[in-house]
């Protein structure tokens, strides 16, 4: 995993709540046994008509929008299924930030598996950033080791990351490596009660 | 003396392998269980990195997501079959017990477990799989994991974890006559919305919840995920431990009472204090139907689908425009005038044997609406044939569903069962999202009975007036 220190990148706005996990990516795609490759299939069926073509009134069909690294969205995001194929495909689309009022608990914890952050604004701090995003080329820095997200024009927020998340982030750890560091305690239980 | 805990505490300090300053706890892992969709990529990370599954014993794999519901051994999809196969071999590389599509313990990860008496109360339980939360009906903290953290617990049998905030969720008074642990849930969802219980572990308790059968309580578990909370529990009692005795993987005899004294003690102790408390008089809850495209947009079948006018929220006032319009209603409509043309009984939520009980009760002697296809998917290979034991495959059949073989099916059409664009069903299990039952399909969750009830009418019908009927 890539560790993730800062981070600049253009702002992708998708103002709707409660985005589960089935529309990040439709279940036909979760069939591959890769994990890799997700990206083409991100938010499929609103990205793409049933023939296949782009849906132009789709805004990630937007030009604009090309390149953007930073995802914002309404709350809740993430709900429903544990597909892992979902932070996947988040990520291997281009995104490594997103942005939102609240995220569904397994989402979140799938992404900082993955070396993505999610971050938690306010709901106001979040309508602040979809409007920028929404009306011209919006970029935002993301810091943090210092845990602020700000863009060049004034406007700054502070979130919140526990310490573990962000630890294992800031170095993109392998988490079992760590874990296996305490297969003593791990036997130890197992004496004891398994 | 002691600080009263929760059940959710309880389990938890058990749990506990390693604790720091800084870190979440580091939790063991009583039990595993994996399904073909969420583990190959696990599989692969071990052996990338040279790894062993730690505890095969405590592992246990099934496969359902893909599993064919017409002619279970042809799967004609090459991807499918391609995990199926990976599903196979990885189980065999690592020493990982399976219940394959040949095997009679065959069956959706969520119900083969309670009925194999793999799921106890007291233990810690994972999948790669939302909807673990079903397991917690036998007061066991059981939880949904991405697959990164399947391969973290296939090759360390621990996860880290933040003890999560406890929430309780009282249901007072009793059900009504013809409503289901599904409208309670439901209507729980509806009340207090679909993310109340992210961050946070359910427990249910309150004379409704005490009068349900294990069936039901499973039911109502396995929608907490559906409530945003990753598990949901019930202090395990009497109805726990008759479900319990004697299936396979529970301690038999002497050893079970044991069992049952140490399971008694887990119960949460007088005084303990929830992080928050919500109640709900179950007296109130009516049949529920659902009309949007997540759970918690459901209203009771005599009412009428919401206007955007019902909330003073912008974004939810596009929610309902977009789910409304996703779902092709009228603002206002009443929902029982809502036409449906597929009709679903099964999935981890209603899929055991009293469901399909209830549902044959509906429909026995009446007829399947011919705008209608309606079909039954049991959760399992032994629930199937139970069922066909009792007759109820013909009652079903004689009613013009078709009855399947088992498998998650149309809950999630990662299959052949597919809703066509614009189809909508009718449908027992959890999830109403859009595409979730097929691209551009329409999705109404309601109980089996509700399903069944629909089924014959074509359109949505208080089952509780229905059942009143004579079969003409
Ligand atoms: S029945 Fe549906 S919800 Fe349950 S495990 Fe299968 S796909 Fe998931």
């Amino acid at each position: 995993m890539e560790p993730l220190r800062t981070h600049q990148g253009l702002v992708y706005p998708l103002n709707r709540s409660n985005i589960d996990t089935d529309q990040i990516i439709p279940k036909q795609f979760l069939k591959r046994i890769e994990r890799s490759g997700f990206g083409q299939f991100l938010f499929y069926h609103w990205r793409f008509d049933d023939a296949g073509n782009p849906r132009p009134d789709f805004s990630l069909n937007d030009p604009k929008y090309k390149g953007a690294s930073i995802l914002v969205a309404g709350e809740n995001f993430g709900c429903g299924s544990s597909r892992e194929h979902a932070p996947w495909a988040v990520q291997d689309f281009g995104f490594k930030i997103v942005i939102a009022p609240s995220f569904a608990d397994i989402f979140k914890n799938n992404c900082v598996k993955n070396g993505i952050l999610a971050i938690q604004a306010s709901e106001d701090q979040v309508q602040t950033i979809m409007k920028n995003a929404e009306a011209r080329e919006y970029c935002l820095t993301v810091n943090l080791e210092d845990q602020v997200v700000s863009d060049n024009e004034g406007f700054s927020l502070s979130f919140d990351i526990a310490p573990y998340p962000k630890e294992m982030l800031l170095n993109g750890w392998d988490e079992i490596g760590v874990t296996l560091t305490y297969e003593d305690k791990i036997e130890q239980y197992e004496l004891l009660y398994k | 003396m002691q600080t009263p805990k929760t059940i959710i505490q309880k389990i938890w300090e058990q749990h506990v392998v390693h604790r720091e300053a800084g870190k979440p706890d580091l939790l063991y892992i009583d039990l595993h269980l994996v399904h073909e969709v969420t583990s190959p990529q696990a599989f692969e990370g071990l052996r990338m990195n040279g790894r062993k599954v730690r505890r095969p014993d405590l592992t246990f794999a099934t496969m359902d997501h893909n599993i064919p519901t017409r002619q279970r051994l042809t799967i004609n999809d090459p991807i499918s079959k391609k995990q199926v196969d990976t599903l196979q071999e990885n189980c065999q590389e690592f020493g990982v017990t399976l219940a394959d599509i040949h095997h009679p313990d065959n069956g959706i990860v969520h119900v083969i477990g309670p009925e194999l008496g793999l799921t106890q109360p007291g233990k810690t339980i994972v999948c790669g799989d939302s909807h673990t939360s079903t397991h917690g009906a036998f007061g066991a903290l059981a939880f949904g994991i991405g697959t990164s953290e399947v391969e973290h617990v296939l090759a360390t049998q621990t996860l880290w974890q933040a003890p999560p905030k406890t929430l309780n969720v009282k249901v007072n008074g009793k059900l009504g006559t013809g409503v289901t642990a599904k409208d309670l849930i439901l209507a729980i969802i509806g009340k207090f919305g679909v993310q109340f219980g992210t961050g946070y572990v359910i427990e249910y308790t309150g004379e409704a919840i005490r009068s349900l059968s294990m069936d039901e309580r499973m039911t109502v578990c396995n929608m907490s995920i559906e409530a945003g909370a990753r598990a949901g529990l019930i202090t395990p009692d009497e109805t726990t431990f008759d479900y319990l005795r004697g299936r396979r993987h529970v301690p038999q005899g002497e050893a079970f009472e044991e069992a049952v004294t140490y399971w008694r003690s887990l119960a949460t102790d007088e005084g303990a204090v929830y992080d928050t408390v919500v109640e709900i008089e179950a007296a109130d809850v009516e049949p529920q139907v659902t009309w949007g495209t997540n759970p918690g947009m459901c209203i009771p079948v005599t009412a009428s689908v919401p206007t955007p006018d019902a909330s003073d929220k912008p974004s939810e006032k596009d929610e309902i425009v977009r789910a409304l319009d996703y779902m092709g209603l009228e603002a206002g409509q009443p929902i029982s005038s809502v036409k449906i043309d597929h009709v679903f009984i099964g999935s981890c939520t209603n899929s055991r044997l009293s469901d399909l009980q209830k549902a044959a009760e509906v429909v026995r002697g009446r007829k399947v609406n011919p705008a209608v296809t309606a079909i039954v998917v049991p959760g399992s290979f032994s629930i199937k044939l139970a069922a066909e034991k009792e007759g109820i495959d013909q009652i079903f059949k004689e009613a013009g569903f078709e009855w399947r073989e088992a498998g998650c099916s149309m809950c999630l059409a990662m299959n052949d069962d597919i809703v066509p664009p614009g189809g909508r069903c009718a449908s027992t299990s959890n999830r109403n999202f859009e595409g979730r039952q097929g691209n551009g399909a329409r999705t109404h969750l309601v109980s089996p009975e509700m399903a069944a009830a629909a089924a014959v009418m074509g359109h949505f019908v208080d089952v509780r007036q229905f059942t009143a009927q004579e079969v003409s």
